[in-house]
């Protein structure tokens, strides 16, 4: 457990509205949940927050009680509960998020948090040219492809979040300083794997293959191509 | 030893690795959605007794017979709806299988939403997705909307009566979320803490509605296992470890990697075939954790023909867990290997109860030191009592899960902790401790 709290009011913007698409989207969302059931989207709904704002502000919360007819203390607690909403500004262009557990330290973790504390600073601060900012965090569910990075970034326009994955300490400098570049590296496995499978040695689902990437490249390049 | 292979055409998951068509029209092509109607025809019955007889375990963690779990439903609704909830929330360190489903074979786990529902009767399934697993979540939402645009799933689902809605919602970064109870009450927008059992909640769960929690891999191999039969499932593995089973493998293997094998593999074919040995050959070979970060290890003479699968595995007082294999070969600092998972724990557990607030932090502190040998050899003892103290005595099994690793490691490398706490003190860093 740890305690986390808002960012000062110094800080704190005065106002919160999502944008009308948002706001469009917001009742899509209420719609997934049974009558009286609203708050159920409190979570998806502070994300979508976060992703228009780059974190997560004292007046989105406000604003997300109220559309959700929730007391504010319900959803602050949910804001303060879940470890990726971001409760300060994080990077301008991308915040950077290692994993660090046990089977990513195996593979190099250690390496790729101090690739991080070279080129952006100590972890929970912005870099100096305020483009950057990265922590290290729990199992990402990559295991299989460590070590590896999700990073969240803005230089695309919009909020994208991606796996970079198979790191080499090399190969992770360059996608960090792409990112401070403002610009979007292809994400997946550096060493070239597709997936998941067992390296340039494939055991099972042989045949020809259809797809050229996998399905989470395949989402990145598509927006690219928008 | 030989051991039977699984071979393509026994997999259930055709498309783990996303590398062949992932349109609708290819995913139909490799079987899928094939006869899903009549499947639902033969009733709820049918598929429950069909599930009982295929001897399918939960792919979550626990192992429950899946069969069973869908039988405490009530079988007339008194009036509340019935929900399937699917734990999608995968993050027990080391596992990394529900992403492929999810990614690359999204609709067996729509199409087993729908026949799972039916069969609890339940109109409507939510599945709970981990939030960091974004582009998963894409993936999984247009296999939704195909479903929908196709009439799988909605009025009427695949033409059989049955009206069935598949809403897919997200968590934000909380391992607790995917205890059971915990997940319910961050469905329903709460803190992810979970709820004290009874009330189980096939009687009281989403909503205060009757409810049932899967994992998306045992909900996902569903519909093979019906349409190839009980008995086809129940002839990989041995008996009461039977099926296939998708197993993660990470750490120091030559070729990390997913795959889909049938139960009761021996631990070295799996590694030998699939990841081309362990690092530097299988002599490297030092500890492995089978079933995911919440189970005790394994010494490396232990794997030397050990059957991966539920019993096997906790005849070592081990578990499959999740099948996640994290292995370690001996340039590993064992130590600091299992520290790591306490730090994870401390970060993870809720806070609600004290033997977890408190042992968690205290574990943790302890193997702070123990990494550095900065302790008393009693310390070990100490350490030791400790995690019995919190094992058994909390709301949920994240008390357990914190408790084991530790209690694996003191149980198989005692002395490697005697020896750097030894060193310390006098002065010597040894080898392995200069990690
Ligand atoms: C701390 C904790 C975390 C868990 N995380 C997951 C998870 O991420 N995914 C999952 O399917 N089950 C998880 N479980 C197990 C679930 O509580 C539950 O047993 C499981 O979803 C049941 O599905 P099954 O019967 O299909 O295995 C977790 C349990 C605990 C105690
Ligand atoms: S055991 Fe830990 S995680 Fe589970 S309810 Fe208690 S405090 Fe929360
Ligand atoms: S330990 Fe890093 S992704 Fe699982």
């Amino acid at each position: 457990m740890s305690t986390r709290r808002l960012a000062p009011d110094a800080v704190q913007p005065a106002s919160f509205a999502f944008s009308p698409e948002n706001a469009e989207w917001v009742k899509t969302q209420i719609a997934k949940f049974p009558e009286g059931r609203q708050a159920s989207a409190v979570i998806p709904l502070l994300w979508r927050a976060q992703e228009q704002e780059g974190w997560v502000t004292k007046a989105s919360i406000e604003t997300i009680a109220q559309t959700l007819d929730m007391p504010n203390i319900r959803v602050l607690e949910v804001a303060t509960f879940y470890f990726m909403f971001q409760l300060a500004p994080t990077g301008e262009n991308a915040h950077v998020q290692v994993c660090g557990t046990t089977p990513c330290m195996l593979c190099g973790a250690e390496s790729m948090v101090a690739v991080c504390e070279k080129l952006i600073g100590p972890a929970h601060t912005v870099s100096a040219d305020g483009k950057l900012s990265w922590e290290e965090v729990e199992c990402l569910g990559a295991c299989a492809n460590a070590p590896m990075a999700q990073i969240d970034s803005w230089v695309k326009g919009g909020f994208h979040s991606d796996y970079y994955e198979d790191l080499s300490e090399a190969g992770f400098e360059k996608v960090i300083e792409a990112f401070r570049a403002g610009e979007y590296p292809k994400p997946g496995s550096e060493k070239g794997r597709f997936a998941s499978e067992p390296l340039g040695h494939q055991t099972a689902l042989m045949g020809d293959h259809t797809e050229g990437v996998n399905a989470s490249v395949a989402a990145a390049l598509a927006e690219d191509a928008a | 030893m030989s051991f039977d292979f699984l071979t393509d055409e026994n997999r259930i998951f055709t498309n783990l690795y996303g590398q062949k068509d992932r349109s609708l029209a290819g995913v139909k092509a490799r079987g899928h959605w094939d006869g899903t109607g009549d499947i639902l025809g033969k009733g709820r019955d049918w598929i429950v007794q069909e599930m009982k007889d295929s001897g399918l375990r939960g792919r979550g963690g626990a192992g429950f017979p899946t069969g069973l779990k869908w039988s405490f439903m009530p079988k007339e609704s008194d009036g509340r709806p019935h929900y399937l909830v699917v734990n999608a929330d995968e993050s027990e360190p080391g596992t990394c299988k529900d992403r492929e489903i999810m990614r690359h074979d999204p609709h067996t786990l729509i199409e087993g939403c729908l026949i799972a529902s039916f069969a609890m009767g339940a109109h409507a399934c939510y599945i709970y997705i981990r939030g960091e697993y974004v582009r998963e979540r894409e993936a999984l939402q247009r296999a939704i909307d195909e479903a929908y645009e196709d009439g799988l799933i909605g009025k009427n689902a695949c033409g059989s009566g049955w009206d069935f809605d598949c809403y897919l919602s997200h968590g934000a970064g909380a391992y607790i979320c995917g205890e059971e109870t915990a997940l319910i009450e961050s469905l329903e927008g709460k803190k992810g803490m979970p709820r004290l059992k009874p009330p189980f909640p096939a009687n009281v769960g989403l909503y205060g509605c009757p409810s049932t929690v899967n994992n998306v891999e045992s909900i996902a191999v569903v519909p093979t296992i019906l349409r190839r039969g009980a008995g086809w499932f129940a002839g990989f593995g041995r008996e009461r470890n039977v099926g296939t089973k998708v197993f993660a493998i990470s750490g120091h293997v030559e070729r990390p990697c997913v795959v889909e094998e049938a139960m009761s593999i021996p631990f070295r074919e799996l590694v030998d075939r699939h990841c081309g040995g362990i690092k530097g050959g299988w002599d490297h070979l030092k500890a492995v954790i089978p079933g995911g970060s919440s189970v005790r290890c394994l010494r490396a003479e232990q794997c030397e023909d050990v059957l991966m699968d539920f019993d096997a595995l906790s005849a070592l007082k081990s578990g499959l867990g999740t099948a996640a294999v994290i292995v370690m070969d001996d340039s590993t600092d064992v130590i600091k290997a299992i520290w790591r998972l306490s730090k994870f724990y401390k970060h993870e557990s809720c806070g609600q109860c004290t033997p977890c607030r408190e042992g968690t932090g205290w574990m943790m502190r302890v193997m702070d030191r123990m990494v550095e040998g900065n302790a008393a050899i009693e310390e070990i003892d100490m350490l030791e009592e400790v995690t019995r103290q919190v094992e058994g005595h909390t709301i949920c099994a994240l008390g357990d899960a914190a408790a084991w690793p530790i209690q694996g490691l003191i149980a198989n490398f005692r002395g490697e902790l005697e020896e750097r706490i030894k060193a310390k003190q006098v002065g010597r860093v040894s080898a392995v401790a200069a990690e």
